[in-house]
């Protein structure tokens, strides 16, 4: 078997083997249909459409991919399964990978738990599905990018709650760093580059688009690129906690 | 491939710390080398950069011929490491995580079982073997870690304190399994038990504040200090006082068969 499925495998049994696995997926999906029918007005809106729910992920991921990402590497630091792992032989590149695609598999399982969703809207009318497969891959490339983030700030600290927190800090300026609110404020103090520098980098905005319908290569290449910088990141911060 | 290890001028700070500090010795097949020194003297430290965990600050050492810094992957394979405090995933079960280290270490199909099986039976987990590990004695948990670290065969052992938390009984068998399995291997272990030298060890070297204070058979350890009454003053009296130079060469001690 391969080194990276292994791993995998392990790690995503390991969400399993305890109630975080439950907590978290009636957790988000309480949260989803907050957001899809008491706020985002599912019924109201007369459309046959997902968007209420899809509009709600990026707040929604703000705060629970960092719940699921912060034990990625703190855990293994913390009860010392570090040192029993990396004296295997596997590479930081197989452990960084496999953990890695474990949480984002499950954060793939979360979002298959929305569709029930998805087939009341194709019961209530003829909503585009296109748009809406489109708009589920998206929020997967969303979450792998929340996520390699999360994975990082997991691996700087044998603390859970000190991961945690800085996670949510940082997905929240990821998040909001291109709305209106944002560059609003900062349009007085910063040059026209910069503003557009920072919009490039929300989440929000380019999630937006792909809810809409405007699948641009441009943003899929953004969420992946900022992926693969994630785990990179993660395997030089591992490599440099073990040298301290 | 001749089974040894050879340390090289080892050195490792940590800041102004000088945890392990120029540490040089060789240890071939057959040998069980006990490795003994006061608490912070840099026992951990150095089996942890043997172990390929850490990265050694200067000096190098190799396993079996494989440098630890150039091939750390060629090194980890050819070695079984049990970590201080022998730590394991909490929420898994000593079957699934043995058979999780035996997919890592290169195992398929029926040979799983196999090497599983063998290494639950060396170190007697029959009877835990689906309680999840959060839930095990401290004598058990130790047990998971040395049967993580048998269940390859490899050439070269290194257990960081291999009977601690155990009782009477369960020491009495892992130095039974210890000197069974020395006959081909390189075989490492920390200990504070200084019987233990005596009862598994055929080499003994004592470092204190990184520094190796002295590398003989335990035997040789009796005779460096003649006034001594047993391995615990002559441990006291090489740890706790200024440093000596190495009074008593290592001379290879044939392993006793």
């Amino acid at each position: 078997m391969n080194m990276t499925a292994i791993l995998f495998k392990r790690e995503l049994r390991a969400y399993f083997a305890t109630p975080v696995a439950f907590v978290f997926l009636v957790v988000f999906l309480v949260l989803c249909g907050i957001f899809s029918f008491q706020m985002g007005g599912f019924f109201q809106r007369g459309q046959a459409d997902m968007v209420s729910l899809f509009r709600s992920l990026p707040i929604l991921y703000m705060v629970l991919i960092p719940a699921i990402g912060m034990r990625l590497w703190a855990e293994e630091r913390r009860s010392g399964t570090i040192e029993m792992l990396m004296t295997l032989p596997v590479s930081t590149a197989q452990a960084v990978l496999g953990k890695f695609l474990a949480a984002w598999a499950f954060t793939g399982v979360a979002l298959a738990a929305t569709v029930p969703l998805w087939v009341t809207v194709n019961y209530l009318g003829q909503p585009d599905n296109g748009v809406i497969v489109a708009s589920y891959l998206g929020a997967l490339l969303m979450a792998g990018a929340y996520l390699s983030l999360c994975a990082c700030f997991s691996a700087l600290t044998d603390n859970q709650v000190i991961a945690f927190v800085l996670s949510v800090m940082v997905c929240l300026v990821f998040t909001l760093c291109g709305t209106r609110v944002v560059i609003g404020y900062l349009s007085g103090l910063a040059p026209a580059a910069l503003l557009d520098l920072i919009t490039s980098l929300s989440f929000m905005n380019r999630f937006d688009a792909i809810v809409r319908g405007v699948v641009d290569a441009r943003d899929v290449l953004f969420f992946l690129s900022f992926m693969a910088l994630g785990m990179f990141a993660n395997v030089v911060i591992i490599d440099r906690s073990k040298a301290r | 491939m001749s089974v040894e290890v050879k340390i090289d001028r080892l050195c490792k700070s940590f800041g102004a710390l000088r945890a392990v500090d120029d540490v040089s010795f060789t240890v071939h097949a057959g040998e069980v080398l006990g490795f003994l020194g006061p608490n912070g003297a840099g026992k951990s430290t150095t089996m942890k950069m043997l172990a390929g965990f850490l990265p050694p600050s200067s000096g190098t050492a190799q396993v079996c011929g494989f440098d630890v810094i150039e091939a750390p992957l060629e090194v980890k394979r050819r070695i079984g490491y049990l970590p201080e405090g022998a730590p394991s995933y909490a929420e898994m079960t000593p079957r699934g995580f043995l058979t999780f280290v035996a997919h890592v270490r290169g195992f398929s199909g029926a040979e799983v079982g196999r090497r599983v099986d063998a290494a639950v039976a060396a170190t007697s987990l029959f009877d835990v073997l689906d309680q999840r590990f959060e839930t095990l004695s401290k004598g058990f948990k130790r047990r998971v870690g040395l049967a993580q670290a048998i269940l390859h065969d490899p050439d070269v052992l290194i257990l960081d304190e291999p009977t601690d938390g155990l009782d009477p009984n369960q020491k009495h068998e892992v130095r039974g399994l210890i000197r069974r399995m020395a006959e081909d291997k390189v075989i490492i272990l920390s200990t504070h038990i200084l019987e233990e030298v005596d009862a598994v060890c055929t080499r003994a070297v004592l470092i204190a504040e990184g520094r190796i204070r002295a590398d003989a058979s335990p035997a040789g350890l009796l005779e460096m200090v003649p006034s001594a009454n047993g391995l615990d003053e002559v441990f006291r009296a090489l740890t706790l006082g200024p440093e000596q130079p190495v009074t008593q060469a290592h001379t290879p001690v044939e392993p006793s068969a």
